[in-house]
């Protein structure tokens, strides 16, 4: 077995050290009548060759985004991941340490998480980050409760635009701790404001509000904070970083916390995860942050280094009033976003920005051209829209899956009065020869 | 054997570069249209660019490699990190999760073209309910904290449809953070019990506490000391004659493999560290999963959706109104559980149960070589991990962190210190086993050198670490001036 190193003879020659007869005399107290008597039904041991052939085999069954045009949004984006990403997230020095609790031998990963707060801070409009969550929704969840502790107030009100999926995520959140869900509806796609006016009140301890949100529309977060803060209550914005080069950053909106999911930034799509929850806020938030921050300090030749700070917020320290139950977080896909963001760099997120926008501009012209198929709103949208359709979008769907198009998300499950209704997603990486396949394909499906 | 070629290098990525300089290749804009910055709110743009590096891509790339290089990582160094189960995590898994099939699917895509995905998960989840022991597997929360929460809202859930306000979880003095920071995110009142002499579970302790408004009772096992609990089983029985539910934390099944599974010990529901025992990587911090095991009173409550089979055909269930609700916005860390099931499917039913036992093994080899040295924590055999105190070396001016800070210099990751914290200057020590017998002595070696250094020459350790790109770090200063993000120097 290539994993186990220890040959019959080595174990013999420890068991003479322990002083032990046999590897099960070691296990004594492990109680007889709990024993398993058999060997764990899980399969045989597979060689390489033999693994490599079934795991190809199920991947097969899949419908990934190298085989297939991917117009697939709904918090996860095909986006553009520099080649370099992989190489150097693969080196072992940080594929395989762990949480940096000995920063002398850590600065390399400290030093990237101290990069990665800079550059989510920087887009975002925030103070600070911390050093990620597992996703955008767990993100959020803990946004949740971070408002409850800041404000003493126990109800969060959300517009019916941010992702449902992140709201079952904040409700499981919430639920032991009785915090109330409160619903704003958004009946043209966007906040209605006066709707969230009468919802947003002395018991709310933050108002939600995605950007673009799950349809694709943007909001307007200026007058979202507006009723926020005019009732005591903090502006929570869920936002995509990667679109934070030509959005404007939400801090400067009004936000007092920013979350999100992060996956846009170089982390491979992978079904669903591991993702990258992204947290900001604003510094006097700081020390009711959940997760792991990075600071910067001395040693003790007064050279420059970096170590985990303000970890009395934390659960190894504080326990049961520790500010999260975090412990392991995303530290890996937050090095995909920091390498991906020194990557794009200035210039470049911004020229996916606009190439995305432009893109699904462009998809959305053509697509609304199609008889019977029109934009299900008029608000303004970035890289993402819903479109109606005059058929059975589940039945559009499968048939631009035989030709090689994942011509968008079905929003039946999501939101019932959406039954008719795919929602697009366009990134950088859609040629125009794509788009008009998609068109065609539409077309055809509806006609 | 130290280590003393760590890259000494002090730069941050946004100290280099020039205006400028680019490090990406993006498509040209072959769509056409007017400016679609026009087509946006103008209140939504940014106003100014985004204060981001501009960098080539070899500055990418080598300040990137010079960082990595200032890490010791489990594949450069011994990382006896204890509770954390730092084994060699195979490439194979890594080649095998990067396939197009899985990495590139996205988590939208029809069931129906998802099929390879389904079925790997629906195979994954019946391997760790048959590893455990238990009946049903949910494999969407993201990390061990996250199993736990699952695992306590649905014990709560429990209590609660069969119309018991339960309001209390007890939790061991010696148990993991997140097991008290869970608990009280649930919404429960945590009573902490006193552990014996041994670091185990006092049964008189336990009794006294059991009352009718306690929800669950949660314990790692093997403890947290690396100790099998030999009356577990009665533990498990008290608790249940009153209606107590037992949640395993699993961050230690790496010792039982094949040997015993939780499930019939009688443990009510248990999680997983796939980033632990089934060899995921740590990635500097994570990503992890911690799949969530229960007992067929609890799977209703699991999360949703749950992976069914019906034939050959895999679905995933929404309908499921006593759930839980959601943990993660898609099925969980995907990743990691391609990663899992490679690992697992390497080994088989019998290179598993060898897994448990060379672990044993290896750290009762360390145990045994350190016990003249230094205290051992409690009598007896360990299970995969132990713990050893420094406490004679503290009475020389020497602490657990001194000797972790040594160990630097020699050319080892340091054990867990402080942890369990009914242990004074604990050094947690989990060698796996992946590690051979001469990385062992070498690293029992050392221990002991400093051991014998703590009379002979304390200064020597107290300068400790001398290697490294960095020396001891203030720890005060950063918590007192926060320097959270870089700014331009003005």
């Amino acid at each position: 077995m290539r994993y186990l190193p220890n040959t019959a003879d080595d174990r013999r020659r420890m068991l003479d050290v322990i002083d032990a007869a046999s590897i099960d005399e070691l296990l004594a107290r492990v109680p007889p009548k709990a024993r398993l008597a058999r060997p764990l039904n899980v399969g045989p041991a597979l060689a390489e060759t033999d693994l490599i052939r079934h795991l190809r085999g199920l991947a097969a069954r899949n419908a990934d985004a190298d085989a297939h045009v991917c117009f697939l949004g709904g918090g996860a984006y095909d986006h553009y991941v520099p080649s370099p990403i992989n190489h150097l997230i693969s080196r072992g020095e940080f594929f395989t340490a762990y949480t940096p609790y000995q920063p002398e031998a850590s600065q390399g990963t400290l030093r990237s998480i101290y990069e990665y707060q800079t550059m989510i801070a920087e887009l975002a409009g925030m103070d600070v980050a911390n050093a990620s969550i597992y996703d955008g929704a767990s993100s959020l969840a803990e946004a949740a409760l971070m408002a409850r502790a800041a404000t003493g107030r126990h109800e969060i009100v959300l517009v019916a635009g941010v992702n449902s999926r992140y709201r079952r995520v904040v409700a499981t959140y919430c639920d032991g701790l009785g915090v109330r869900l409160r619903d704003v509806p958004a009946p043209a796609g966007v906040l209605d404001a006066d709707a969230a006016r009468k919802l947003v009140g002395p018991r709310t301890a933050a108002l939600v509000v995605q950007s673009p949100n799950f349809y694709g529309a943007i909001e307007d977060l200026a007058a979202a904070a507006e009723i926020a803060h005019a009732a005591g209550a903090l502006l929570v914005v869920v936002a995509d970083p990667v679109n934070l080069g030509v959005l404007e950053a939400p801090g400067r909106l009004g936000a007092d916390v920013v979350v999100g999911e992060g996956q846009g930034l170089g982390v491979p799509l992978s079904y669903g995860g591991p993702y990258l929850g992204v947290f900001a806020a604003k510094h006097e938030f700081v020390r009711r942050m959940p997760g792991r921050l990075v600071g910067a300090t001395v040693d003790r030749d007064g050279r420059r280094g970096f170590v985990l700070t303000l970890q009395t917020r934390e659960q190894h320290i504080r326990r049961d009033k520790a500010t999260s139950n975090i412990c392991t977080n995303v530290a890996l896909c937050a090095l995909m976003a920091t390498i991906y963001v020194a990557t794009l760099g200035k210039r470049g997120l911004v020229r996916v920005g606009e190439l995305s926008a432009a893109k699904a501009h462009y998809a959305a012209d053509r697509l609304s051209e199609i008889p019977g198929v029109a934009l299900r709103f008029d608000a303004p949208f970035f890289k993402e829209f819903t479109l109606r359709l005059p058929k059975s979008p589940e039945r559009v769907a499968a048939r631009l899956a035989k030709a090689g198009i994942l011509a968008g998300i079905p929003l039946k499950t999501f939101d019932r009065k959406l039954a008719d209704c795919l929602l697009v997603a366009v990134t950088e990486k859609r040629t125009k020869d794509e788009i008009d396949r998609l068109v065609e394909g539409v077309r055809t499906a509806v006609a | 054997m130290p280590y003393d070629n760590q890259a000494a290098y002090d730069r941050l990525i946004f100290e280099l570069g020039s205006p400028g300089r680019i490090a990406y290749s993006l498509p040209e804009l072959d769509v056409p249209g007017d400016d679609v910055r026009a087509r946006l709110p103008q209140a939504a743009l940014r106003r100014d660019a985004p204060a981001l590096p501009e960098v080539s891509e070899l500055d990418v790339v080598r300040h990137y490699s010079r960082l990595s290089q200032m890490n010791y990582g489990l594949d450069t160094h011994f990382y006896p990190l204890g509770s954390c189960t730092m084994k060699y995590n195979p490439k194979i898994n890594e080649d095998m999760a990067r396939l197009a099939g899985f990495a590139r699917l996205h988590p939208l895509t029809p069931e129906s073209l998802s099929q390879g995905a389904l079925a790997l998960m629906h195979e994954l989840a019946g391997m760790l309910a048959e590893i455990a022991g238990m009946d049903a597997v949910s494999l969407q929360p993201a990390a061990g904290a996250q199993g736990e929460l699952a695992g306590v809202l649905m014990i709560r859930a429990y209590h609660l449809a069969n119309s018991e306000k339960r309001t209390r979880v007890l939790v061991p003095d010696s148990a993991h953070g997140t097991n008290p920071a869970t608990t009280a995110l649930a919404g429960f009142e945590v009573v902490q019990l006193r552990s014996d002499q041994n670091g185990e579970v006092d049964l008189g302790e336990l009794e006294r506490h059991l009352g009718p408004e306690v929800a669950a009772f949660m314990i790692t096992m093997p403890n947290t000391l690396g100790m099998f609990e030999p009356r577990i089983v009665e533990i498990i029985e008290m608790c249940h004659a009153r209606g107590v539910q037992v949640y395993m934390d699993g961050a230690n099944l790496n010792a039982v493999l094949g040997i015993t599974r939780p499930g019939d010990l009688g443990f009510d529901v248990c999680h997983f560290n796939l980033h632990k025992t089934f060899t995921t990587p740590h990635g500097g911090g994570g990503p992890g999963a911690g799949p969530v095991g229960v007992k067929s009173h609890l799977e209703p409550f699991l999360p949703v959706p749950v992976v069914t089979r019906d034939g050959d055909r895999y679905g995933l269930d929404w309908k499921r109104p006593k759930s839980i609700g959601k943990l993660h916005a898609f099925v969980g860390n995907f990743g990691m559980l391609v990663r899992a099931y490679t690992y697992i499917r390497t080994m088989g039913g019998d290179g598993l149960r060898a897994v448990s036992d060379n672990a044993v093994l290896n750290a009762n080899y360390v145990l045994k070589r350190l016990a003249e040295h230094y205290d051992p924590a409690a009598p007896g055999y360990c299970m995969h991990e132990c713990v050893v105190s420094a406490r004679r070396q503290k009475k020389l001016g020497v602490s657990a962190m001194d000797i972790a800070k040594r160990l630097l210099d020699l050319g080892f990751y340091a054990p867990s210190t402080y942890f369990p914290l009914i242990v004074e200057e604990a050094l947690m020590i989990e060698p796996t086993e992946t590690e051979s017998k001469e990385t062992l002595d070498q690293f029992c070696d050392a221990l002991i050198q400093i051991a014998k250094e703590a009379e002979a020459n304390p200064a020597l350790i107290h300068d400790a670490p001398v290697t490294t790109p960095v020396r001891r770090l203030d720890q005060t200063k950063a918590a007192r001036e926060p320097n959270l993000r870089w700014t331009r120097p003005s």
